[in-house]
């Protein structure tokens, strides 16, 4: 049986770690929530271009963008990966991962290479194993991520896509359901698909300055921006949230090892108590 | 009465909503030229050079935002400022752009050295519990 000394210091250290964790869980907490209300944030921004999107398709029939209208034969498909920048997070990244790898392999089987975009340093750190090109990556964004980091490297991208490199564009990232819950999701950004224009009312035109095809261009770009800023946003939601959780079940199982070795500090405190009284009476008997 | 002199007018930037209200006259820096919006304008999509949106409330102040670029959306009764949070550039996206290829590129070319700290870590961990079996085999056997 190990001495109680030894068996203290070690819940001394246990608990140490156990206060690490809890501090975690407490950042993460505070920090998941602020990142939900930017999430929120960015919703009136999205709605509105979104609308605007729909309006102008609807009354411009004649201009196809290039955006807009897929092509035939898929020899290249790009995929724009959020994963975050540190780790003790749970599965959160690796279920990203999983799902990347499971949609490069689903194209590849249909004759189609894969071409990647890292956004986060867990991504860029995993796909840089596997031999495929990453054209574009950006890393640290930080809690609070800008458009202004992601505009570059979302630009390679839709370059890449408007000169025939690409013929899909996909993004990937953690969706944010609830605290407990956060599943990888797989979204098509290019062709961009068909905006409902059914509720939409009466038909009527804008006026425009400079042309229509060129401000829906420009739209959707932004748009396109806003959708991988949104999920850039989303991914930081849920990490905290993965975070949380983590944290939280190590702290739990920090306070049973405490309590397990508590126990046996008890008995082996107890049994040198014993030992010495009996080496006492032994020793009062001899005399 | 107050409607048909007041336009619904929304700020809005991918980053957050900037502003959202009842005005009177809205300016704002079209690509064109600065434009003002009266209510009741014709439907007009135009994009937005980097300047200052005025807005012009129905108490007789005036409040301004700064845009760096963006598109207008006007209806009747309705202005919707889609506003970039960064400034943009043809050039300035261009050398982002490039920087971010730049990244990607050194990021991949160097494999040897740049580890980081965990993976290092979790290296160290597995070849010490391989060593651990090692010796623990090698006991076994003499």
């Amino acid at each position: 049986m190990p001495g109680t000394k030894e068996i203290r210091a070690k819940i001394t250290s246990v608990k140490n770690t156990q206060k690490i964790t809890k501090a975690m869980q407490m950042v993460a907490t505070s920090k998941m929530r602020r990142a939900q209300e930017r999430m929120r944030a960015a919703r009136p921004y999205a709605e509105g271009i979104r609308k605007v999107i729909g309006h102008l398709t609807k009354a411009n029939p004649d201009y196809h963008s290039p955006y807009l209208s897929g092509r035939e034969t898929v020899g290249n498909v790009g995929i724009i990966v959020v994963s975050t920048d540190r780790g003790l997070a749970g599965a959160l990244n690796a279920n990203v991962f999983k799902q990347t790898l499971l949609l490069m392999r689903e194209w590849q089987d249909k004759g189609a290479a894969a071409k990647l975009c890292m956004i986060g340093a867990k991504g860029m750190a995993f796909f840089r194993r596997l031999n495929v090109p990453i054209l574009a990556h950006v890393t640290h964004l930080g809690d609070r991520p800008h458009v202004k980091d992601i505009i570059g490297t979302v630009k390679v991208m839709l370059d890449a896509y408007r000169d025939g490199e690409l013929d899909r564009l996909f993004l990937v990232n953690a969706e944010f359901i609830n605290t407990m819950t956060q599943r990888p999701s797989v979204e098509q950004l290019l062709p961009a698909l068909p905006i409902d224009t059914e509720g939409l009312q009466r038909h009527w035109d804008y006026l425009y300055e400079p042309e229509a095809s060129q401000i829906l261009d420009d739209l959707l770009m932004r748009y396109i921006e806003s959708q991988v800023y949104r999920a850039a946003v989303e991914n930081v939601a849920s990490e905290m949230a993965a975070r949380m959780v983590a944290m939280k079940s190590a702290s739990d199982n920090a306070s049973k090892l405490i309590s397990e070795m508590q126990l046996i500090y008890n008995k082996a405190r107890q049994a040198a108590i014993t030992k010495e009284l009996a080496e006492i009476v032994g020793g009062a008997a001899a005399v | 009465m107050a409607e048909r002199h007041t336009i619904q007018v929304e700020i809005v930037s991918a980053e957050g909503e900037i502003f959202c209200g009842p005005a009177t006259l809205v300016v704002a820096p079209a690509s064109q030229g600065d434009i003002g919006v009266a209510p009741r304008h014709a439907p007009l999509l135009s994009m937005l050079k980097p300047g200052e949106v005025r807005v012009h409330l129905p108490d007789g102040t005036e409040q301004f935002f700064f845009v760096g670029g963006g598109a207008i959306e006007v209806q009747p009764t309705k202005v919707t400022v889609l506003a970039d949070t960064a400034l943009r550039a043809k050039d300035i996206d261009e050398a982002a752009a490039l920087a971010a290829k730049q990244r990607a590129e050194e990021a991949l070319n160097d494999r040897s050295g740049h580890i980081t700290q965990a993976e290092a870590l979790a290296e160290l961990a597995r070849a010490a519990a391989q060593l651990k079996i090692i010796a623990r085999l090698r006991k076994q056997h003499s």
